[in-house]
């Protein structure tokens, strides 16, 4: 049995000449909260879009909450959240249309679906608001909102690709005890971000620079590796041997 | 089955609710058939006419009296010299002028010779040529009248008669082609717009990490667009059959099989614009140049096809509204079945599939 979560192993995939991703193997642990860093271009999103079973690899293994990455996609769609930096939610239909909506694609059964919507909504503050448009919400709660109906459906993994764009630091402290919650209830995050500070939020963390992960450790674990007082000198010196130009 | 209804839901609560949409969604088909029927017809009535008479006899109060009888002409006043006249059309206010010579019935009974003269302001072609085509037909018809009395050794009487628009109303004309218009317009910009939205708010990848299969986004894209373009459909038609007064001769389930198929060309062609697009503004100014020009030109409404240089012929084969359009005036105005449009039904619905294809394949190539 994988005792795995995510286990990737010499995953690559190529476009062309370009290496996109070059043997990345790693492993996330249920309920790990994991962060995969690197600077623009260094090849995350491939990363992750293979990992989510949008991309066919190249070569190398990986599977997703147990499924295979080349065969198994339709599983792993099932298995898995997914919330983008732009928040994903529809801004004309209100609150509860979005939770609905969401929750209805993922196949959930209307009385179910009912009562999560409305523990969500509790969870959230948002009871008064639940009639009002996506639109008119504060950005803060359009995120909180948004990651709340990526687990919805009770994923074992959620990919957050840069998740707390744009937002100002006390509502993206508030997210993340959203993002501790629901690893304690035994989601596995699996999160892209810039912000250094968020990196230390993460159990383990890993570094990708060119397509490779040039670093995998717990942020103490780096720190010490690379003698930075900070995560963001582990970063910069990891970043700047990079060739490959940002996009 | 569940997740699919769900979408197309969500998909009409967007229609919906963008009243901007919403109101060009409807109200264009109604505009459009206002103003085509309406407004930019072929028929001229009332229009300004001036007599000068130097005849003064019965034969002349006869005719101006036909012609005043007619609703296409208003005859302003009765002239009294050439330098009113000239003065009459320098202004700009009159477009014909009937000028009858002294003795005009006289000769006429006498010598069977008359003449009549007939001045028309060329500045506008099209109208100049009908409005003198009103003035002979009515002058026929009153020495006809005449001569009725008496007997002439030869006579040719054209006995014209207009095959399935007998009044030559402009709406025959005009009415399927808005319904090509409106449809193309409608089913290209909105579906093309709706699934480029969802790119440009991340929705899209949303939807394609999640179970639902893509080529059900896609389908259920399309469903509300169709189902409001058999709406629009339904309208246009009421509007002409109680409106303009223009029938359906022809079977209308023939009819709404036909247009359902356009619309599903149409809507493929959305789909296309939307897989080669990021942006909301380039899929709407490609759906707009690549669709509603092409549309006006070359679906045969507005120009003749016939008398365009050889290459753009060829080209106007390439409309989908072109072939749409020669089968709604068949079925609707000439009232014909099947048979005689399955021709132009086949290069439809091969157009659908080729468009359909290309567009699901590159919509394939796009999440792989």
């Amino acid at each position: 049995m994988n005792p795995y979560v995510i286990k990737a192993d010499k995953l690559t995939k190529q476009f062309g000449d370009f290496v996109a991703t070059n043997q990345i193997s790693f492993e996330v642990s249920k309920g790990e909260i994991f962060g995969f860093l690197g600077a623009n271009g260094a090849g995350k999103t491939t990363a992750m879009r293979m990992l989510c079973g949008l991309l066919t690899p190249t070569s190398g293994t990986a599977t997703v909450a147990g499924y295979d990455v080349y065969k198994q996609t339709e599983q792993i769609k099932r298995n898995i959240g997914y919330m983008s930096q732009k928040f994903s939610l529809y801004e004309d239909l209100t609150v509860i249309e979005n939770i609905r909506f969401y929750g209805g694609i993922y196949g959930l059964p209307a009385k179910e679906l009912k009562e999560e919507s409305e523990s969500l909504l509790e969870k959230l503050g948002l009871q008064d608001q639940s009639k009002k448009l996506v639109g008119s919400l504060p950005l803060g709660w359009k995120q909180k909102l948004s990651f709340s109906v990526a687990i919805l459906h009770q994923p074992q993994v959620v990919f957050l690709d840069e998740p707390t764009g744009g937002v100002d630091p006390v509502v993206r402290r508030q997210f993340w005890d959203l993002i501790y919650d629901a690893a304690e209830n035994g989601i596995t995050i699996f999160v892209t971000t810039h912000y250094m500070d968020e990196a230390e939020y993460c159990n383990r963390v890993s570094i990708m620079v060119d397509g490779r992960i040039d670093a995998l450790d717990t942020p103490g674990g780096l720190k010490t590796q690379f003698k930075a007082a900070t995560m963001d000198e582990v970063f910069y010196q990891l970043a700047r041997g990079a060739k490959r130009q940002a996009d | 089955m569940k997740q699919f209804i769900i979408f197309i839901r969500k998909e009409f609560k967007h229609v919906f609710r963008d009243r901007k949409t919403l109101l060009m969604l409807f109200g264009l088909p109604i505009v459009q058939i206002v103003l085509f029927g309406f407004a930019l017809t072929n028929e001229i009535n009332n229009s300004k006419m001036v007599v000068l008479d130097y005849a003064h006899d019965k034969g002349s109060q006869e005719l101006i009296a036909k012609l005043e009888a007619s609703r296409y002409f208003e005859i302003e006043k009765n002239l009294l010299s050439d330098k009113q006249l000239e003065a009459a059309f320098r202004e700009g206010k009159i477009k014909t002028a009937v000028i009858f010579p002294p003795n005009f019935y006289h000769d006429l009974m006498h010598t069977n010779k008359t003449q009549l003269q007939v001045i028309a302001d060329g500045t506008d072609p099209n109208t100049a040529t009908t409005l003198v085509n009103y003035i002979q037909t009515i002058t026929g018809q009153y020495q006809q009248q005449v001569m009725g009395q008496t007997k002439l050794p030869y006579r040719i009487v054209p006995e014209l008669r207009m095959l399935y628009n007998p009044e030559l109303k402009g709406a025959y004309n005009y009415v399927p082609g808005v319904m090509a218009l409106v449809l193309m317009l409608v089913c290209v910009m909105m579906t093309s717009i709706s699934i480029v939205r969802e790119k440009e708010l991340g929705t899209m990848e949303i939807l394609l990490v999640s179970p639902f299969k893509p080529l059900l986004v896609i389908l259920s894209k399309a469903v509300p667009y169709l189902i409001v373009s058999l709406v629009n459909l339904a309208v246009i038609l009421l509007l002409s059959v109680f409106a303009l007064g223009l029938p359906v001769n022809g079977s209308v389930v023939l009819l709404v099989s036909v247009s359902t198929l356009y619309i599903i060309t149409a809507l493929s062609m959305g789909l296309l614009i939307s897989t080669t697009t990021a942006s909301q503004q380039t899929a709407m100014l490609l759906s707009l140049m690549g669709m509603l020009l092409p549309t006006m030109l070359f679906a045969g409404f507005m120009f003749p096809i016939e008398n365009m240089p050889l290459p753009l012929q060829v080209i106007s084969n390439i409309v989908p509204a072109k072939w749409y359009y020669i089968i709604v005036k068949r079925i609707m105005i000439k009232g014909l079945g099947f048979a005689s449009v399955w021709k132009e039904v086949t290069i439809l619905f091969v157009m659908t599939m080729l468009l359909l294809g290309i567009s699901l394949k590159k919509f394939k190539i796009r999440l792989a």
